[in-house]
């Protein structure tokens, strides 16, 4: 906790109701006044960052949520608007990243978004009525509209290009094919079905997903897991930045018919999924993560392995990156495509490679940061270009840090238990008793970004009322639409994997 | 007695070029996947491959005209009547006088209007897109052709290929800098019109990079497999022709004993697993350029090609 609370909190200190059930950072609830106000004292203080926008409920009884998170220091926090009139003023104008979530508001929750900038559905595709695309003027301009059917084997999207020849006038993303309904099957699940679920939100952040939920449960039910377990928890969360990371950058070479790093880099992804089945018992380590700790213990010899793939990927990576570094053909793709304004990057709060590849030096391991991070110095790598061979660049810097960062963890690994009961009770004196509702958020850094989990648990504190995961992609999407503008349409695939947004995260 | 070798030969190499295409596409495919430390498909897969498209049923846009369907066939003809033009293994083919390279890039190029007018013909935006890509590229690749064309003729006074062959495995061409970058710029000239990295990528899937792919992404069954044939075709021709030019050893001439043609048919074969291989290491070792770019390369060609014109038209020689 910061000395002073940061101008954020206090603003909403000043203008709304503390909630005390609400962990670990403040939640106020506002009046609608105070919520235009809200708004408005957003668009004159740029660093302080929409992180998540959502509702609970429906018509009558309806809320929304709006995380906030002060660049300058301290806490995030979480602004809370009741809507009995089933609307609620649009903050989209001041925070373009809200305008989307505003549109899955209306269509998820039914309620209105008041003076919105965009007033079209988002989630819902109904064929009665058409979607209606951006109007694009000009002379000479072409559509060109891809997928939602690929002709390779990926997720599902919409994309409508506007084209001058071969320039890109215009992208328009279309998303949704993908809803499935999750935050519905949240409520009213039990904490163990809740986990499996949100570990399932987006398959290559299986353990960011579940380490947010588990953090957000703990928070809840103010719990502190082992420090051992928390080792852990890096450790796996590292390993799966790391496969993914080298992942994306073999698919993004492969994208520039440059097949190479693609093979090698899969090679490498396979040797961590394997490690990771070996240590874990799965490729992905879903289910690894769990409220109140890890599923499983890291024996001696198995953390032996991970140091043995530790030093094979320190060896190969770096030979990787002079490949890529050297490959001139390569280069001549990748230098100067799809460059994202570090202006852009800040107005969405985007995270991940994205936003730290264009000058966002934003980490969740580090602000707001949570352990072991926080007992821990590591660099945060930051890129200025912010075109795809920042993006790639960013990549194998940060797979160099996971890796120095799961050595050092396993070099100081406590003992101890990795597992603890969830303390249902134990309130401190002024918070609520164990008979009311308690609601715990946190934000934990995946391999695309800060990941947000904020949940509402029952008395009981075992059933999920009310669950909401906010992938990272909501804010990188739509800069992908800007990052395009005035590329080639050939290098879209380029642009699209650098980002390589979630889908299913996302449409939900 | 001569009437019949020749004609004998011409069925022969005009099956041959026919079975050998699919095994040459397997092989460079083989090799790429090799040097990525894959295991690779094995070669004899495109020829199940073809078999199965053939099998299929073909599905055709509802807005598709008698064109769409007609240029498969077209496209397929063209090719295959190209390949068997260019001597192989033998000068003594029946169709020889007809032998002409103007001739040749004349068939080509029918068969790739052809094909972009298929391409345009049901009115999807890849269609368009791929066919727009395929013209530019070979409006950049033509003049070099031509240059390479001009070179060839200065050098044996003739278009007329047997008669180049003979000429140029005769006179020790492979000496003469112009000759040499008359085949560099063959060798940019040939990845362009084949469809080959840093051109094209044959094997993405990513709709908005391709080029040929995307001319026949609306085509299925046995156009489909008419259409890659004619692209299977176009590799062995090319390769064929490049070696025909530049390194024409082993090409049986007139007046050649039956051991000779067949030294011819082996030397051929070899020289064809040798481009494939050559092929394989080159497209593994470069990314796709930009679209753009493009202009770069096949201008370099070009001016390759120019260049090797001017020295020969200058020093006659050299």
């Amino acid at each position: 906790m910061p000395d002073q609370p940061s101008r954020l909190i206090a603003f909403l200190a000043r203008h709304g109701r503390c909630q005390p059930q609400h962990r670990p950072w403040p939640r106020y609830q506002l009046e609608r006044e105070d919520w235009v106000l809200l708004g408005h004292s957003l668009a004159s203080n740029a660093d302080w960052l929409l992180i998540g926008l959502w509702a609970e409920g429906g018509p009558p009884v309806a809320r929304v949520h709006m995380a906030l998170f002060d660049e300058e220091g301290g806490l995030p926090a979480i602004a809370s608007l009741e809507c009995p009139e089933s609307s609620f003023p649009s903050v989209g104008w001041a925070r373009p990243g809200a305008i989307r979530l505003e549109r899955t508001i209306r269509d998820l929750h039914g309620l209105t978004p008041l003076d919105p900038v965009d007033d079209r559905p988002w989630l819902i595709h109904d064929p009665a009525l058409p979607y209606r695309f951006l109007p694009v003027e000009g002379y000479n301009l072409h559509h060109i509209p891809v997928g939602p059917v690929h002709a390779g084997i990926i997720e599902p999207g919409h994309f409508r290009f506007t084209c001058a020849g071969e320039t890109v006038v215009r992208l328009e993303e279309r998303l949704g094919y993908v809803h499935k309904g999750i935050e519905q099957l949240l409520c009213g699940a039990s904490l163990e079905q809740a986990a499996r679920i949100v570990g399932r939100v987006s398959g290559d952040s299986a353990v960011a997903y579940a380490l947010a939920f588990a953090r957000a449960v703990e928070a809840a039910t103010q719990t502190e897991a082992p420090p051992r377990a928390h080792h852990i928890r890096a450790l796996m969360a590292e390993l799966e930045r790391i496969a993914n990371h080298l992942g994306d950058i073999g698919a993004i070479c492969n994208d520039a018919a440059f097949a190479f790093m693609h093979a090698r880099c899969g090679e490498l992804r396979e040797d961590v999924l394997r490690t990771a089945e070996a240590c874990f018992g799965h490729r992905l380590m879903m289910d690894c993560v769990v409220p109140g700790g890890v599923a499983a213990d890291i024996t001696e010899d198995k953390a032996a392995r991970v140091s043995a793939l530790v030093a094979k990927l320190h060896l190969q990576t770096k030979r990787l990156a002079k490949v890529y570094d050297q490959e001139a053909s390569l280069q001549d793709r990748t230098v100067g495509t799809g460059a994202l304004s570090s202006r852009l990057a800040h107005r969405f709060a985007a995270g991940g490679f994205i936003g730290r590849a264009s000058s966002r030096t934003f980490d969740a391991r580090v602000q707001p940061g949570y352990a072991p991070y926080d007992q821990m110095e590591f660099g945060v790598p930051m890129l200025t270009e912010g075109d795809v061979n920042a993006r790639v660049l960013l990549r194998f810097h940060e797979i160099e840090s996971s890796l120095s960062l799961i050595e050092r963890l396993i070099a100081s690994l406590p003992a101890g238990p990795v597992l603890c009961p969830l303390t249902a009770t134990g309130a401190p004196t002024g918070a609520p008793t164990g008979n009311e509702e308690r609601e715990g958020v946190a934000l934990v850094e995946g391999f695309r970004g800060d990941v947000l989990v904020w949940l509402r648990l029952a008395a009981d504190g075992k059933t999920v009322r009310r669950c909401h995961p906010r992938d990272p992609s909501w804010f990188q999407w739509p800069l992908l639409e800007a990052a395009i503008n005035g590329n080639i349409v050939p290098d879209f695939p380029l642009c699209n994997k650098s980002f390589n947004c979630s889908y299913a995260g996302h449409d939900l | 007695m001569e009437l019949i070798t020749e004609g004998l030969i011409q069925i022969a190499q005009t099956a041959l070029v026919l079975a050998l295409a699919p095994g040459l596409t397997g092989l460079v495919r083989w090799v790429k996947a090799r040097l990525l430390r894959r295991r690779g498909t094995p070669i004899l897969q495109v020829y199940s491959d073809f078999a199965r498209l053939l099998r299929k049923k073909v599905v055709v846009a509802h807005n598709a005209s008698w064109l769409f369907r007609l240029v498969p066939y077209l496209v397929f003809n063209a090719v295959w009547t190209a390949a068997s033009l260019v001597p192989t293994f033998s000068t003594q083919l029946l169709f020889a006088p007809a032998a002409d390279l103007i001739a040749l890039i004349a068939l080509l190029s029918s068969a790739r209007f052809g094909l972009a007018l298929g391409a345009l013909d049901i009115g999807t935006s890849f269609g368009g897109l791929g066919a727009s890509r395929e013209m530019m590229i070979a409006s950049l690749a033509e003049p070099a052709m031509l240059m390479i064309v001009f070179t060839v003729s200065l050098f044996a006074g003739t278009t007329h290929l047997p008669a180049v062959a003979e000429y140029m495995s005769q006179h020790q061409a492979f000496l003469q800098v112009s000759v040499l970058l008359a085949a560099i710029a063959m060798v940019i000239v040939s990845l362009a019109e084949t469809a080959r990295i840093p051109v094209d990528n044959p094997a993405t899937h990513l709709e908005l990079t391709m080029v040929h792919e995307a001319m026949v992404l609306e085509y299925s069954g046995r156009h489909l497999a008419l259409i890659e044939a004619a692209g299977s075709l176009k590799l062995v021709l090319y390769l064929s022709l490049f070696c025909c030019l530049f390194v024409p050893w082993g090409i049986a001439h007139q007046a050649a004993t039956p051991l000779d043609i067949l030294a011819g048919l082996g030397i051929w074969v070899i020289k064809l697993a040798v481009g494939a291989v050559l092929l394989a290491v080159l497209e593994t070792c470069l990314a796709k350029m930009r679209l753009f770019r493009l202009a770069d390369l096949l201008g370099g060609g070009f001016l390759f090609g120019l260049l090797s014109v001017i020295l020969m038209f200058v020093f006659g020689s050299l």
